[in-house]
Order: structure tokens, then C-alpha cells, then sequence
């Protein structure tokens, strides 16, 4: 059963990472020759419609900032909806990035490291998505510094007791982490792009880049010791994260909202829904650019083993806050959930409940966790079943008030669709100027677990 | 051993070996030797590589330590004089010193500042950003990040000679051993 690729006595699948005939200069040829060579006219055309989409999202921000927040469909009962809901979903992707690059890294997890580095990327890019959510779902972003604690002439302080507050200084923390992480694992590789570099302007971007790196091994020593010591920091940081996020919700006393499962149950949908992202880009990706033998099936067969074991989480949360909503014996907790799953938004709840608790079980079978066409079909459910859930919390919670007088029903405007749609091309557009011009696999640490690397 | 007639000063020597096994070598028979002052050059980490060298621990750790505590302290100390002494307000019901909900600023801080003294640490010990060295002078080196291992042996050294170091070198299984200037 199984490809035969991946069939191998474990011993031989264990030793090599690296598929095919490679020694190190090849991997590096196969990495850094990606940016080195003329920009391929597909890549012109995907980014062209990713800086369209892009477009739309910076039209729709201006309107947005213009004319205030009212030109989504929000209103009472519902002041949060699709702003909350694309700013949840988007950083709960991000936290894949950080599971491969932190948490993998110290489970000594030696495959991650054909994938870390385009994961953190797409961590950084999320988060960005997710910040602009927060900096425009107030209608008046210009006074974002409010969160920040300075002395102003208005004698005011912030209220740190507050999960908002948390939620400001989780975010920044977590995307200047990410990006410290994601630079100091670039050093090396862009040593590799300065060395490589055939004209005078590559050498001099590279060459500030790199910090002048020369992979002695005085500084190597100092520098795995900084990679750890991030790697420990970055994972309770991630768990923080969007632990805090669900404190935004937790600590309010609206049914549906008000549970202690959230925190859990958020960071494994996190991981759940960033992998699926990690799987969307990453198909393609080494497909296009000829890294199938970096990127094995292995590592895709191993990112659906954590989207099935969290996929099964999510689903356990699901029935648990069902169980303890009747179990709570509280009547406006129970009316939530029922209304969740047979009300107005039964719908979401289902396309929910289908795309991330149904979809992901094929992945029991190791024909369809090595089927790069079932991977990413899988992969696009789960993403769309996480925006789902998110929605499902947010909506379904506040549009039926305590009082049937202040029962309402959400419906987007076409400015909340354009606004979510455009951080997907502010996303896309970032993720596509990475490929072009940096190193899209940590060079140096793939041939770190080669077995020409071994000393003994 | 440098006269100053000498144009350019020497930096010392660099070296090329074969492999990530065979520097490994090297670097424990330069350390046998007593050099002291030389270093190894490779296109990833290689392990057991600090021992070879007999170099310690990295100091790494008590600087990130330090910083951590100073964003544990400032976390606590902001949220404490907001709310006790310089902005005191009653919100949701919350006490002024309310410590469960000072903690997740309080993390954020410590990390924060642990991270940054991790990177920022990391660069000061290793004296970047330093643009040129002598050693990218060597005609191979362009090589040591891509699947070239070298070795640098500084004129500093006490038990660095010209000649019997590149010797030693040599013998010990060195290819394009080159002397470097500063």
C-alpha cells in the first residue's frame, strides 16, 4: 500500500531528507538559481492579478477610512462581523509558520527544515493581513497610537485589564518575533546570494543583507544559540497568541462566547487552518520551481497527519461546547448553540462543521495523505471551513440579542467582500515577491541534515 | 615577525579542506598544536565543531536572560503605576492591582525583549555587521557558503609562523592553503 517512494525501510527514510542525487552545491544551485535567473513571464502574470487584488483592497481601506466603517453591512446587534472574522482567520494562519519554525525546531522535527522558511514568510504576511484588520475595524485608524503607552496631552492611559490591550501588544510582539526569526534564519542563505551574486548591485544588497556573514564557526556558535533561544521564545509566544485572541471573546459574558475551551480550541484550529495555508502554497510552489526533491512527499504527507490530528481537535471542541452548553443547565448558553446549528446561520454552521471536521478524515489513508490533487482539494476546505468557523463564533453569538427585539441578521456589504477579498492580494502579492527574490528553502539548514553533513 | 615596511600586514592564513568531517579534523589537530586564535569556516554548523575548537559556552543565554527580566519588570512596573498611581479608574469592576490580568502584558514584554536581546546579542558577540574581512580575500572563499570548508589561522596567534603553519596545514590534509592580508 503506499507509494513506493515512501514505502522504504524506515532506516533509509529516516536518513535521507533530501530526495535524488544532491550534494550540497546542488542544493544550492536548486534554491538560490530561483531568484537568480530571469523572472519567468507566469510569475509576472500571477503577481499582476495578486497587485489587482491588492488594488481593491487599498480602494476599499481608502473608502473605508473616508467615509467610516459603515459601509460594511455591521450594525446593532452585530458590531463585529467579517472585520473580526478576517482578522481572526488571518492570524490563525499565521501560526503554522511558527509551529514549523519554533516548535518542530525544538522537537528536533529535522524534515521542517525544507519548509520552515516559506512558512515563516507566510506567518509574517498573515499577521500583516491580520494587523491591517485591526488598525481599520475602529473607522479611524489614525488613531491607532492610542495603544501605544506614551505621555499625551490628553493625561489618558491606556486600560491594560482590558483583552484588547492584550490582544495590541500579543500582535505587535508576535509579528516583530516572527520577523527577528525569519531574518536571522535568512543570514546565512543571503551570505549564499552575496557569494553568488554576479553584478555589483546583488552583491551590495546582499552584502548589507548578509551582515557580511562568513560562516565562521566563532559566530555559528553564538548564532544556533540565538536560533534555540528564539525557538523557545516563539513557541509559548504562538500558544500566547491566539490564546489572547480568544480572550477578546472569552472574557466578555455573551453566550457562546463566554467559555474556557476557547483558548485550546483556537490555537489548535490555528495550526489546523495554517497548515492548510502552508499546503496551498506550497504545492504549487515546489512544483513550479522544481523543488520536488527538497520538498518531498514526505513533508506533505506529514503536514496532513497534523491537519487530520487537528482537524480532530477542532471537532472535539465543536461537540464539546455543545455538550457543556446543555450541561451548564443555563438557558441563554444552550438557546446560543441550538441556534448555532439549526437557526438562521445553520448554514455556516454546516459548511463549518463538513470542510473542517469531514474533509480532513480522508487523511486516514495514506493514498490520499500522498495525493498532492486530494491534498490540496483538502487544503482549500479546510481554509474555507475556518472562515467559517470564525464567522460562526463572531455572527451567530450576537445576532440574537436577549431580547427578540434585537434579533438581526448580517448581511456584506460589497465593501466587506472587497475587503477581505484584497488581503488575499495583499497576501499573495507579498508572498510572490518573496519567491522572486529570496531563498524560498533554508539553504544552510537543508544541508545541515544531509548525510554529507555528518562528522562521524 | 610584521615589520611595518611591509606593505599590506598579514592576517594570517586561510585553508581548505574537503569536508565538513575532515575540518572537523583539522580543527581538533590545530587545537592539539595550541593554536588558539583560528577558526573554521563552513557552509552550515557543524556538530561537535565548538569542541574541536575548545571554545566554551556561548554567553548568549545570560544576556537574554538579563533583557527578559528587564521586559518582566517594565511589563509589571508600566501596568502597575498606570492603574495604582498615575491613572486610577475603575473599569468592568477590576481591582487597580489586578495581577491575573497584567500577565499577558507582562509575557508579551518579557519575550519582546528576550528576543531582541537573543538577535541583537547575537550580532554584538559576533561583531556584525562587518561588511568586509580579510578572509573573503582567500580565491575560494566565495565557496564557504555554498559547499567549501575552510579554516582561518590569524597572524595573532602566538604559535602562528608562516611557513610551519602552512606546512602543518598541508600535511594535515589542506588544499589552497593562501596567506591573507589585512
Amino acid at each position: 500500500m503506499g507509494s513506493p517512494a515512501l514505502a522504504l525501510d524506515p532506516e533509509i527514510a529516516r536518513a535521507t531528507l533530501v530526495k535524488g542525487d544532491n550534494d550540497f552545491a546542488s542544493v544550492t544551485n536548486k534554491v538560490a538559481q530561483i531568484v537568480e535567473t530571469p523572472t519567468p513571464k507566469a510569475w509576472f502574470v500571477f503577481f499582476g492579478l495578486a497587485a489587482l487584488l491588492a488594488g481593491v483592497w487599498v480602494v476599499s481601506v481608502g473608502y473605508l477610512v473616508w467615509e467610516g466603517i459603515g459601509i460594511w453591512g455591521l450594525n446593532q446587534p452585530i458590531g463585529w462581523a467579517w472585520d473580526i472574522t478576517g482578522f481572526v482567520f488571518w492570524v490563525g494562519i499565521g501560526h503554522a509558520g511558527t509551529l514549523i519554525s519554533a516548535i518542530l525546531f525544538l522537537f528536533r522535527q529535522k524534515w521542517r527544515t525544507s519548509i520552515n522558511r516559506a512558512a515563516e514568510a507566510m506567518t509574517l504576511f498573515a499577521v500583516l493581513c491580520a494587523l491591517s484588520y485591526v488598525g481599520i475595524h475602529t473607522g479611524r485608524p489614525w488613531f491607532a497610537y492610542w495603544f501605544i503607552p506614551v505621555p499625551n496631552q490628553m493625561g489618558i492611559w491606556q486600560n491594560y485589564r482590558s483583552p484588547l490591550m492584550w490582544d495590541f501588544f500579543a500582535l505587535n510582539t508576535y509579528f516583530t518575533v516572527s520577523l527577528l526569526f525569519w531574518y536571522v534564519g535568512l543570514i546565512p542563505d543571503l551570505a549564499t546570494l552575496r557569494d553568488r551574486a554576479t553584478t555589483k548591485t546583488r552583491q551590495i544588497i546582499f552584502g548589507v543583507l548578509s551582515m557580511g556573514w562568513r560562516g565562521a564557526n566563532r559566530h555559528w556558535r553564538h548564532y544556533e544559540k540565538a536560533y534555540l533561544i528564539l525557538a523557545g521564545l516563539s513557541t509559548p509566544l504562538v500558544l500566547s497568541v491566539h490564546t489572547i485572541v480568544s480572550f477578546d471573546f472569552a472574557t466578555s459574558v455573551i453566550p457562546g462566547w463566554h467559555t474556557t475551551i476557547f483558548p485550546p480550541y483556537f490555537v489548535a484550529g490555528a495550526i489546523f487552518g495554517g497548515f492548510a495555508m502552508v499546503n496551498i502554497l506550497l504545492v504549487p510552489a515546489r512544483e513550479w520551481f522544481g523543488l520536488k526533491e527538497l520538498i518531498t512527499l514526505r513533508h506533505v504527507e506529514n503536514m496532513n497527519k497534523i491537519i487530520l490530528a487537528t482537524g480532530m481537535m477542532v471537532g472535539y471542541a465543536y461537540c464539546m461546547e455543545f455538550f457543556i452548553a446543555w450541561y451548564s443547565d443555563n438557558d441563554y448558553e444552550f438557546f446560543t448553540f441550538i441556534n448555532r446549528a439549526f437557526g438562521p446561520y445553520k448554514w455556516a454552521y454546516w459548511s463549518m462543521f463538513l470542510c473542517n471536521v469531514a474533509s480532513p478524515q480522508v487523511f486516514w489513508f495514506k493514498r490520499f495523505r500522498t495525493s498532492i490533487p486530494v491534498t490540496f482539494v483538502v487544503a482549500l476546505f479546510v481554509t474555507i471551513g475556518m472562515w467559517f468557523e470564525r464567522f460562526v463564533i463572531i455572527g451567530t453569538s450576537i445576532h440574537r440579542d436577549f431580547l427578540p427585539s434585537a434579533w438581526g441578521y448580517f448581511r456584506p456589504t460589497i465593501w466587506d467582500i472587497s475587503t477581505f477579498a484584497g488581503t488575499f492580494g495583499v497576501f499573495l502579492s507579498l508572498f510572490l515577491l518573496f519567491v522572486r527574490f529570496l531563498p524560498m528553502v533554508a539553504i544552510s539548514e537543508v544541508k545541515g541534515v544531509m548525510p554529507q553533513a555528518k562528522t562521524h | 615577525m610584521m615589520t611595518m615596511s611591509e606593505k599590506e600586514k598579514p592576517f594570517g592564513i586561510v585553508a581548505e579542506f574537503d569536508s565538513a568531517k575532515s575540518l572537523l579534523h583539522a580543527a581538533e589537530k590545530l587545537s592539539d598544536q595550541g593554536y588558539t586564535v583560528f577558526d573554521t569556516h563552513s557552509p552550515f554548523p557543524i556538530h561537535g565543531m565548538d569542541d574541536a575548537m575548545k571554545l566554551g559556552q556561548s554567553k548568549l543565554p545570560l544576556i537574554v536572560f538579563a533583557c527578559a527580566v528587564v521586559g518582566f519588570v517594565s511589563g509589571l512596573g508600566l501596568q502597575a503605576w498606570v492603574h495604582n498611581v498615575e491613572y486610577p479608574m475603575i473599569i468592568a469592576g477590576k481591582p487597580d492591582f489586578a495581577l491575573p490580568a497584567y500577565i499577558p502584558v507582562i509575557f508579551e514584554l518579557t519575550v519582546l525583549l528576550g528576543a531582541f536581546a537573543a538577535v541583537f546579542g547575537m550580532f554584538g558577540l559576533n561583531m556584525l555587521p562587518r561588511p568586509n574581512h580579510p578572509v573573503f580575500s582567500h580565491s575560494r572563499f566565495h565557496k564557504a557558503s555554498d559547499d567549501a570548508f575552510f579554516v582561518s589561522i590569524e597572524a595573532k596567534d602566538p604559535k602562528y609562523d608562516a611557513a610551519k603553519t602552512k606546512d602543518f596545514l598541508q600535511q594535515i590534509g589542506a588544499k589552497n592553503v593562501e596567506v591573507v592580508h589585512e
